[in-house]
């Protein structure tokens, strides 16, 4: 953490007091929540294809994004981040969007690889979606068809950027602009 | 037993109901050897190759279908295990209102591979337990595979297609 304040980014936080004396931690409320936001960023386990195997190595020893404190959960209600891994089908397209509904503010997403950006390799498919933006809103883009797990560990670093630099006011509070509504049967209309 | 062999024993017992035969050609491999049966009697020609000792297709590989735009051809590629063999009856629907009784009693596994051929071509398979899509939503529009398929422009109000964005330059 103090190598954190050391950086020339950060102005607003200080850390006061030497040895024996105590000390004081001082700095905007924004920035201290959002350092511990930031290290504490639990991830949705989301693998539809085979971007799920590369993001099953990132968590792996080798990688270990446990060392940021990312730990993955089976639960989109204990999620921060949601990583769109795959493919996503029109029939998932509904799921995506209750599990992204079900996750508590302040919540992230990261379209990782070529098919969840833009629908990659199946551009021209009848069945995928093109790009989970279409449904739900993404932070970040991670190219690669799959990425290897050094660049969704740097995604997931550039993450820990985004949420550093952001107001978590406005985060919290801000609503979610309005997306697609689900209908015709979907699974969200009939919940 | 030799496929031709097969395909006697079809037409000795089924007579007319069995046209035309794709026999085994080293010329072309890439196509599948089988025999063309009436559709009205795939269920009589399946439930025989099934149950005859000297048959004994016990394995239903998987149905395909074909959309020829004049009409649909299926073909049920089915295996013995106890003499290695396999062989596909095929079967030529009417475009216009593709259906065919199921062989869902004499295979099971054919419940996914019906119920996926009638998503994708809108074949309907009559007394199938449980017709539904396979790989579509339910409320989709249109059978994917069909020659003039017209893709909706959005699902759920999710546009289907995405701008290219190298278009631009």
């Amino acid at each position: 953490m103090v190598e954190e304040m050391n950086s020339p980014r950060v102005i607003e936080a200080g850390l006061e007091g030497g040895p024996g004396q105590g000390a004081v931690l001082w700095g905007k409320a924004s920035y201290l929540l959002n350092l511990s936001r930031k290290h504490s960023l639990w991830y949705l386990l989301f693998a539809t294809a085979c971007c799920g195997i590369e993001m099953m190595q990132t968590g792996g020893p080798r990688t270990d994004l446990d060392r940021f404190g990312m730990v993955f959960r089976a639960s989109p209600r204990q999620s921060d981040l949601m990583l769109v891994a795959g493919t996503i089908t029109y029939k998932m397209a509904d799921r995506v969007k209750l599990l992204y509904d079900q996750m508590a503010e302040p919540k992230y997403v990261i379209a990782m690889g070529s098919c969840a950006s833009c629908g990659g390799l199946f551009q021209k498919s009848y069945s995928v979606l093109k790009g989970v933006d279409l449904i739900v809103p993404v932070d970040l883009y991670l190219p690669g068809c799959p990425p290897r797990p050094e660049a969704l560990n740097d995604a997931m670093m550039k993450m820990q950027d985004i949420i550093l630099s952001e107001d978590w006011r406005r985060k919290m509070t801000e609503k979610t602009e309005p997306r697609p509504q689900m209908g015709r049967g979907g699974i969200l209309k009939r919940a | 037993m030799h496929f031709d062999e097969i395909v006697a024993r079809l037409r000795e017992r089924f007579g007319d109901l069995v046209g035309e035969a794709d026999e085994p050609d080293p010329a072309r491999p890439s196509l599948l050897p089988g025999v063309f049966v009436r559709a009205d009697s795939v269920t009589d020609v399946c439930r025989f190759l099934h149950d005859e000792p000297a048959m004994a297709f016990e394995h239903l590989s998987c149905i395909t279908g074909t959309d020829f735009k004049d009409s649909i051809h299926l073909a049920y590629v089915m295996t013995s295990y106890v003499h290695r063999q396999v062989i596909a009856l095929k079967v030529k629907l009417d475009r216009d209102d593709p259906s065919i009784r199921t062989v869902e009693e004499i295979w099971a596994t054919a419940n996914w591979n019906e119920r996926e051929i009638y998503d994708l071509l809108g074949v309907y398979f009559e007394g199938h337990s449980d017709l539904r899509r396979l790989l579509m939503p339910d409320d989709w529009v249109g059978h994917p595979l069909r020659k003039d398929y017209q893709e909706q422009p959005d699902y759920h109000e999710i546009p289907t297609t995405r701008e290219n964005p190298l278009g631009k330059y």
